[in-house]
């Protein structure tokens, strides 16, 4: 990936990314929520050595901003040849249970906005032939539990989005490569006690890059939520119903 | 609350964490008092708040901006020294003054003043910050440059974090062609060969200090290695300055808190013993990278539990050349029958070149470094002398390395403090700040008090 379109570049593991890519010297165009941080997040590329940084400071919630965005991306840096999707909310599981209004926020930026960027970029790239999409999902996708069903929802339907995508474009010599991180020692789980298998965004950054490099389809990162989602989802539903996850 | 502990280990105090993500983002609010946070490489309790809460400033690890034209680096306040080489390096530039360890923010760098094997033609780290931006409580920015609100970038160049929070800098990097340096090697018999060798050394070598047996006794006391060097010339043997830079990386890992049998007055002194007698007593010359020359102890991660979970106390003083000789001599002797000796005793001399920083430490003098296993009330004694001989001298104690000062001591070395205590965020505070100032306390020391941490035994001890 040597054009890389970054959405959600303020994440901690899309800043992670976005330095091994500058110190690589990829073209990068940057999108982000906070023009502030996004600012700060570009200067940091530029420094570390990206050939070239451009940065669009939008609400990705804003869907009817995507074409145009995706057009201005291609623009900047002259084509495209890979794209890190990495915006996201946890959500609250409580409050999306109590009401719609949550549950659809967590919809709405997980996937609906993920599949609203991807359809012009899959199309782009399809008809150019060229180009690897980058996806990061959870390894919360893989089965519903109680305590984030709402968040694992709309991961699940990103995993079974992608899958389509990249039956759709292995013909067109496009790789679709859908990262499920574990847990991850992120502003977006501050709040939650942090245990042996958080690991660091620097970490997941790489595996990220690893999996892209080599074209994977689907990698866990660390490679043991691997092991440790097998064993889940192994479990019979008639006895996982009733544990407590 | 959670412990975090500082580079020493001691004292241990319970407080809460709260991380930085962002320089633009307002101060958290907390109950409390806060104290910014890099990776705790100080020793002692300058970079602990017990009871209240420490900002993590690691997350505020941005470059924004670097000049290779004219080695300018402007960069967040969580930005390492080791992030700054590996940037700048290739490009040929360096820092213009490093302490012995690349893992320190230069958000801590400026708090702490800190100084390196060059103070006697370089200063310290502080005369090198062009300008920075300090965050207060009440919501304020400001910019404080040597030109632009000079009051506030004095207070806190060497302010130990208690005038605000940094959060970016700009550094003036120094130009060098080679990442290498040409290293001589001289032994040392005692002190007073010390005091020779080191003053003539200045003259010709950027960066000279001397590793001390601290067993040696009586006309061998300060028995050592002088190491003085410069930046090589450029291309030496051709090779080429962008791949030479990388060569070393984290080797050794100290995988678990040693027991503390390792430690003791045999092992210290065999180890002492082959060090000094490696060197055959000849002057040797070498060509060694960057990295080993600076920073021996990074290679060693986690090198401070080799002392144990109880930690160590980092002695580190300078005394004025009028009062030099029998002050080490006695600071020598002392450490040398009380207590565990130390692995690593460093000497080395610092210039009258004035910092910029109100409460800067190094000051025209010989100072000496050295660590101590905690043993308790017996080791704690020992640093208390050792602080009191100092004084007498005429010199000063490091605060980042402090952990036993005494707050009679700490007015005597900074007597600009009355005028710097003006100056610090009402919000901020830290557990050196609480131990230097027993009689204003802004805050409750009850939750201190019940983590069990000892009470110095020091008159004004009000805990």
């Amino acid at each position: 990936m040597k054009k890389v379109l970054v959405l959600g570049a303020t994440s901690a593991i899309a800043q992670a990314t976005v330095r091994l890519l500058a110190a690589r010297g990829a073209s990068l165009y940057l999108v982000g929520r906070n023009a502030a941080n996004l600012d700060a997040v570009t200067k940091d590329a530029a420094t570390r050595g990206a050939a070239k940084v451009e940065s669009k400071a939008v609400d990705l919630n804003d869907f009817a901003t995507h074409e145009a965005l995706v057009e201005g991306a291609f623009q900047a840096l002259g084509g495209l040849d890979g794209v890190v999707l990495a915006h996201g909310v946890l959500g609250d599981q409580a409050e999306s249970q109590a009401t719609w209004t949550a549950t659809e926020a967590v919809l709405r930026t997980n996937f609906m906005s993920a599949v609203s960027l991807l359809t012009p970029l899959a199309n782009r790239f399809e008809a150019q032939k060229a180009g690897t999409l980058v996806v990061i999902s959870s390894v919360a996708g893989d089965r519903g539990r109680q305590s984030n069903y709402v968040y694992g929802a709309s991961k699940g339907a990103l995993n079974v989005f992608l899958q389509g995508l990249r039956n759709r474009l292995a013909k067109s010599n496009v790789a679709v490569v859908t990262v499920k991180p574990g847990f991850v020692d992120t502003p977006m789980t501050a709040h939650l006690p942090k245990n042996k298998l958080f690991a660091s965004p620097e970490k997941v950054a790489r595996g990220l890059l690893r999996a892209a490099d080599s074209r994977k389809n689907e990698v866990y990162v660390p490679g043991i939520w691997a092991l440790i989602m097998l064993i889940i989802k192994s479990i019979p539903e008639s006895v996982f119903k009733k544990l407590k996850l | 609350m959670k412990p975090l502990e500082s580079w020493g280990r001691y004292p241990r105090v319970e407080q809460r964490t709260q991380p930085l993500t962002w320089r633009s983002d307002t101060l958290p609010e907390v109950s409390g008092p806060v104290l910014p946070h890099g990776l705790g490489r100080s020793y002692g309790d300058s970079c602990l708040n017990g009871g209240g809460t420490l900002l993590l400033t690691a997350g505020l690890d941005r470059f924004i901006a670097f000049d290779p034209s004219t080695g300018v680096v402007r960069c967040e306040a969580g930005v390492t020294l080791d992030m700054i080489l590996r940037l700048a390096a290739p490009r040929g530039w360096f820092l213009p003054v490093t302490p012995g360890t690349k893992f320190v923010t230069v958000g801590g760098a400026i708090a702490n003043d800190v100084h390196g094997k060059n103070h006697h033609c370089a200063g310290t780290f502080g005369r090198y910050v062009r300008r920075f931006e300090l965050v207060r409580s009440d919501g304020s920015r400001r910019v404080c440059a040597p030109d632009e609100n000079p009051d506030w970038y004095g207070a806190t160049i060497g302010g130990l974090g208690l005038t605000g929070l940094i959060t970016w800098a700009e550094v003036q990097l120094k130009p060098i062609s080679n990442p290498y340096v040409l290293q001589e090697t001289v032994p040392l018999a005692n002190l007073d060969e010390f005091l020779v060798v080191a003053r003539e050394s200045e003259a010709d070598y950027q960066f000279t200090m001397a590793w001390v047996d601290c067993l040696a006794r009586g006309k061998k006391v300060g028995r050592g290695l002088l190491y003085r060097g410069n930046f090589a010339p450029p291309q030496f043997d051709g090779l080429p300055l962008a791949k030479s830079h990388l060569s070393h990386g984290i080797g050794l890992a100290v995988p678990m808190d040693m027991p503390s049998f390792c430690l003791n007055r045999l092992t210290v002194s065999a180890f002492n013993w082959l060090y000094f007698h490696r060197q055959n007593g000849r002057p040797k010359q070498r060509l060694t990278h960057y990295d080993p020359f600076f920073y021996p102890l990074d290679a060693i991660y986690g090198w401070n539990r080799i002392y144990g979970s109880r930690g160590f106390l980092q002695f580190q003083c300078v005394v004025p050349y009028s009062t030099a000789r029998d002050a080490l001599k006695d600071i020598l002797e002392r450490s040398s029958r009380g207590g565990l000796p130390s692995f690593l005793s460093v000497l080395k001399t610092f210039g009258d070149i004035p910092s910029p920083g109100w409460l800067s430490f190094p000051r025209k003098g010989v100072t000496l470094a050295m660590d101590f296993a905690n043993r308790g009330e017996k080791t704690y004694r020992l640093v208390e002398e050792l602080d009191r001989v100092t004084r007498e001298a005429g010199g000063a104690v490091y605060p980042a390395k402090d952990a036993r000062m005494s707050p009679e001591s700490f007015a005597a070395y900074f007597p600009r403090r009355v005028e710097f205590a003006g100056y610090m965020d009402p919000a901020f505070s830290s557990s050196f700040w609480r131990r230097m100032n027993p009689v204003a306390l802004p805050f409750s020391l009850e939750s201190e008090r019940a983590a069990g941490a000892p009470h110095p035994p020091s008159v004004l001890a009000l805990r």
